[in-house]
């Protein structure tokens, strides 16, 4: 299938010295079950995809680890540290997490609010520049915020990646200025993650300008989370080609599609 | 009769042999050394080492793996 993108000349979305193919990242919690997971992220087109650390359920064997599930050749692995409240925390989970084995990279979150899962831009501040010195790619989820998206950057982040609305609330890009100005004003790539809700959020999101969009609930609390992964995939293509395409101007009154001559008397 | 030494894997108390080792714990679990990440009194330690180290009374060990998460 030819898709959008390549129909128009994109340059290559490359995050920490590697370079992927589809600009949609996609989480792996909440599904209903590990096959409808499997399954909806081979049809996002998903190459990057996100995974937790959790201590191993020694009593009951049915939680399984998700690579027994998901395979890890298949997938470029992004460890979120996510749960975490503190700098320390954070960076004992990226850690562990680096010890599998797969890669250097973290989705860097330190959370400031149980109620909002709002970031505690502190101590991520504080966690990214440990982190960095450690020879992590850090991945820093954090608000719309363009000066502290500055100060990730400055500290030596991979990638910024500021929300579109509270994680799982799925309300959509609710600041396109703050996340348009972030892109436009920073050098690494911009990813924006949380808070997509539907395909419209996904695309509207990629108009922006942005790098990429990371997702886990709006697959996994959807109806069919198998359709709207092929949706979100399609939507991200089709945001990013608009990008890319350059949309019209926008006008308060109308202009005429047809011609104003050759009308009859 | 093996003498025991009380220790807290994954937050609960349990009571091994003495002088068992990390590895000899997880083989113990069923648990596949390199599906799981070890740490051990805060330290990680690599699968290597993991034949290595011996527990004694009191150590607090975390054993975490990849699960599902956004």
């Amino acid at each position: 299938m030819t898709t959008a993108v390549e129909l128009v000349r994109d340059v290559p979305f490359a995050i920490g010295g590697r370079t992927f193919h589809s600009r949609l990242m996609v989480g792996t919690g909440k599904y209903r079950n590990n096959e409808t997971m499997v399954r909806a992220v081979e049809a996002s087109g998903a190459e990057i995809v996100t995974v937790a650390v959790r201590r191993v359920n020694l009593d009951r064997r049915e939680q399984e680890g998700i690579l027994y599930h998901l395979d890890p050749k298949k997938y470029f692995l992004l460890a979120n540290t996510a749960g975490c409240y503190t700098a320390e925390d954070a960076i004992r989970y990226a850690l562990l997490a680096r010890e599998a084995g797969f890669n250097e990279f973290v989705k860097l979150e330190v959370i400031g609010d149980q109620e909002t899962l709002l970031p505690d831009v502190q101590g991520l501040l504080a966690a990214a520049t440990i982190l960095v010195k450690e020879g992590f790619k850090v991945l820093a989820y954090t608000n719309e915020d363009l000066v502290t998206a500055r100060r990730l950057e400055d500290a030596g982040c991979a990638a910024v990646m500021p929300l579109a609305s509270p994680i799982g609330s799925g309300l959509g890009l609710l600041n396109p200025y703050g996340v348009r100005t972030i892109k436009r004003r920073l050098k690494v790539p911009v990813v924006v993650d949380a808070g997509v809700g539907t395909a419209s959020d996904a695309c509207l999101t990629m108009e922006q300008g942005v790098d990429g969009i990371l997702m886990n609930t709006a697959l996994a609390a959807a109806q069919d989370p198998v359709a709207m992964a092929h949706a979100m995939r399609l939507a991200v293509e089709a945001g990013r080609a608009a990008y890319l395409a350059g949309r019209m101007p926008r006008r308060e009154v109308a202009m005429p599609s047809s011609p104003l001559e050759g009308m009859l008397d | 009769m093996t003498e025991t030494v009380d220790i807290v894997v994954n937050g609960e108390p349990r009571a091994v042999a003495q002088g068992l080792t990390l590895l000899e714990l997880l083989q113990s679990l069923d648990l596949d050394p390199r599906a799981v990440i070890v740490e051990h009194n805060r330290a990680i330690v690599r699968r290597p080492a993991l034949g290595a180290v011996r527990v004694v009374r009191g150590d607090a060990i975390e054993l975490v793996h990849f699960v599902g998460g956004g």
